[in-house]
């Protein structure tokens, strides 16, 4: 695709190898009636490579993608174009039409809602039964069988007599463990979590995060962790990548990414998370101006540097920070086209004048009541 | 229970709630979802309730609307407004008292909006029926209204689908300070939305406030966002009140462990990446005393010191994780 310009696609040194990687993955959906010919564009031109033992988060507001991404990988959506590659093979090429018992066995996925993702039918046993059967994880006895079944309970922090409860005995926290349970079962190399903590009820959420932490640590399974909450993926992520209307738009290490945001979006992300701990308070006037930015920006910083060309028409990668540093941003410049997916920037109105640059910055009560 | 009257602007509460218990009565047991809880918020003050889902804090603010339905029932305690009993109130009383006094926005409350009215109907309908205005002059003031939160009068025609979320969560927040209430509750405002749209909306409420200096009840879980925006706050846990104090003092020195919990499920944005506890699975406060002060106006529950009552917490020394650079 034509971001190879710049696109570090070819992983840095240091990351050869990755246990998964995602080539310019796209993805449109019809919409309108039968004979329409409409569609939106979800995904375009995806590049995405998380190493072994790595966890990446995918950050972006709901509507930019993160979930269908998600979904493709998992092979739940067909993706229009491009290619995952799991362990160096094309999954799409190898299993052309339907998602193989392998690729599952490889390949985990961790949904929002424990309380949606648990048959009310049956016992937790029988969850991660049924994933150990189905890929012949058990053991050749009964007694490995259960042997196994104890580790996971244990290895997610449960106790393994809750294996007799049923999931409405459960609070949230314990189904979403024994939900990772269910996936670890089969030994995963890489787990996707969409947005696993976001259902839970706060003073447990951190103790989810943990618990992945420690299994990768300790198991070397790489995560994809797809949420909307920026400390978390900071807290968690050894990378972050930034999704804005089907598109990456920057990606580097968690706390250089969120310390040093450089595409407007990023910026106006990061501005909005609440944070006791910030000097600064809410400035309407640079607010206004990031948003503008994001939907309409007029230059590039990087703009002029003969290193790094820019183009309004193709999404060119630009490194922050030297190339040592694995941070890129994409060309503030290039837009995604018109019909991709919808976000909360572009159907909500800009209701506050564009901030003009030359309004004093000492009123900004004024501008903001003027509108 | 003892409250601290550390308020912000005046001295004298708009809202004084004194050892409120509200039970759900069932037909073999019932629950106590408030327990004794008591506090107060001055003139112009922002206090915000924090706890997660079913601890009692929308039950309170029910309590204080006078909107609780059976099974739910008052079982003791005050609430008084500007001096006023509101438990003692008459059904006409209660009509004026609430959104001229008290306004709420109800948790999602996007999706309260009479989807087959428009934005302006509705808008009017509050002031023809409340304020006694004719229509050509509630619909000259609903257009104000829009333009206070930034939302083009024409909008005035659309219904409810058409607008965002955001949008909507905006027309929702005017329509509530449409009668200049002395008091909103924000019930969970910002729950439905993205994290842009929550900012602004949420600096939207500050700049209101600010203009006309109404009091607020805000209600969440989130606490990074509850500390920014209160003065006080108080944070509940199975219906009882463990800690209330000034929301940077909260912030800086959480004293109860279940704060203390609630503070760590937001790791900061900035500093060392620190590894964080939640509260343990499993762990359950009982029996929670009333609050004693620990500093001044700092209330807390006084709770077990020993850690190993608390099953499972190990007193974890906080070492940066790798790659504390920043």
């Amino acid at each position: 695709m034509s971001n190879a310009i710049l696109s570090p696609s070819v992983p840095p040194a240091g990351l050869q190898d990755p246990a998964l990687e995602i080539r310019g993955l796209g993805k449109t959906f019809p919409i309108g009636g039968l004979f329409s010919r409409q569609s939106v564009r979800a995904l375009h031109d995806v590049d995405l490579s998380i190493g072994r033992g790595e966890i990446v988060a995918l950050v972006g507001e709901s509507g930019s993608g993160k979930s269908t991404l998600a979904r493709c990988v998992a092979r739940l959506e067909k993706p229009s174009k491009g290619s995952i590659l799991l362990d160096g093979v094309d999954v799409l090429k190898r299993d052309r039409f339907q998602v193989s018992r392998s690729y599952r066995s490889q390949l985990q996925m961790v949904f929002q809602d424990p309380f949606g993702s648990l048959n009310p039918a049956h016992r937790i046993e029988h969850f991660l039964r049924r994933s150990l059967a189905i890929h012949h994880k058990g053991g050749r006895s009964e007694d490995a069988t259960q042997r196994r079944l104890e580790e996971l309970m244990t290895t997610v922090g449960l106790q393994a007599d809750m294996l007799n409860s049923y999931p409405h005995e459960l609070s949230g926290g314990q189904r979403q463990r024994v939900a990772i349970a269910r996936a670890l079962a089969v030994e995963p190399q890489v787990i996707l979590a969409d947005e696993p903590t976001s259902m839970l009820d706060v003073s447990v959420r951190i103790g989810v995060l943990n618990l992945m932490r420690k299994l990768r640590d300790e198991q070397g399974i790489s995560m994809l962790y797809i949420t909307h909450d920026l400390a978390s993926a900071r807290y968690l992520a050894d990378r972050t990548a930034v999704m804005f209307a089907g598109e990456l738009v920057e990606e580097g290490e968690s706390l250089d990414l969120l310390a040093n945001p450089a595409h407007p979006y990023t910026q106006l992300l990061v501005s909005a998370v609440p944070d006791p701990a910030r000097a600064g308070s809410y400035d309407p006037i640079r607010r206004a101006e990031l948003r503008q930015a994001v939907l309409a920006s007029t230059h590039c910083p990087f703009d002029g540097d003969p290193a790094q060309p820019c183009s309004a028409a193709e999404p060119v990668r630009h490194h922050v920070g030297g190339p040592a540093n694995r941070h890129w941003v994409r060309c503030h410049l290039y837009r995604p086209q018109a019909g991709s997916g919808g976000h909360a920037l572009a159907t909500e109105p800009v209701t506050a004048p564009p901030a003009k640059t030359g309004q004093p910055a000492s009123n900004p009560t004024e501008q903001k009541t003027s509108a | 229970m003892t409250v601290s009257q550390v308020s912000f602007g005046s001295h004298e509460p708009v809202l004084d709630i004194k050892d409120l218990t509200v039970k759900y009565i069932g037909d073999t047991r019932s629950t106590t979802a408030v327990d004794r809880v008591s506090f107060s918020i001055g003139t112009g003050e922002v206090f915000g309730l924090a706890g997660e889902s079913g601890c009692g804090k929308s039950t309170i603010a029910n309590s204080i609307m006078r909107l609780l339905k059976d099974p739910a029932k008052i079982a003791g305690g005050s609430i008084s407004f500007g001096g006023k009993d509101v438990l003692a109130m008459s059904p006409e009383e209660l009509r004026r008292f609430r959104w001229q006094d008290v306004a709420m926005v109800f948790q999602s409350a996007m999706n309260s909006l009479n989807p087959v009215l428009t934005i302006g109907e509705q808008i009017v309908d509050i002031y023809t029926t409340h304020a006694g205005y004719s229509r050509k002059e509630s619909l000259r003031r609903a257009g104000e209204l829009l333009e206070l939160v930034r939302i083009d009068p024409a909008r005035l025609k659309s219904y409810p689908h058409q607008l965002s979320g955001g949008m909507r969560q905006r027309a929702v927040i005017a329509m509530a300070v449409a009668l200049k209430p002395s008091l909103l509750i924000l019930d969970e405002p910002t729950t439905a939305l993205d994290v842009v749209v929550q900012q602004e909306i949420m600096a939207q409420i500050k700049e209101l406030q600010r203009e006309l200096g109404f009091s607020v009840l805000f209600i969440t879980h989130d606490m990074s966002l509850m500390v920014e925006l209160s003065h006080r706050m108080a944070v509940m846990y199975g219906g009882r009140i463990v800690e209330t104090a000034k929301a940077q003092d909260v912030y800086t020195h959480p004293r109860h462990p279940y704060t203390q919990a609630l503070m760590g499920a937001f790791p900061p944005l900035t500093g060392p990446r620190l590894p964080l506890t939640g509260l343990p699975e499993g762990v359950k406060f009982r029996d929670i005393p009333d609050l004693t002060e620990a500093a001044p106006g700092h209330l807390v529950a006084p709770f077990a010191a020993d850690p190993a009552a608390l099953s499972g917490t190990s007193a974890v020394q906080p070492a940066p994780l790798e790659g504390a650079t920043q």
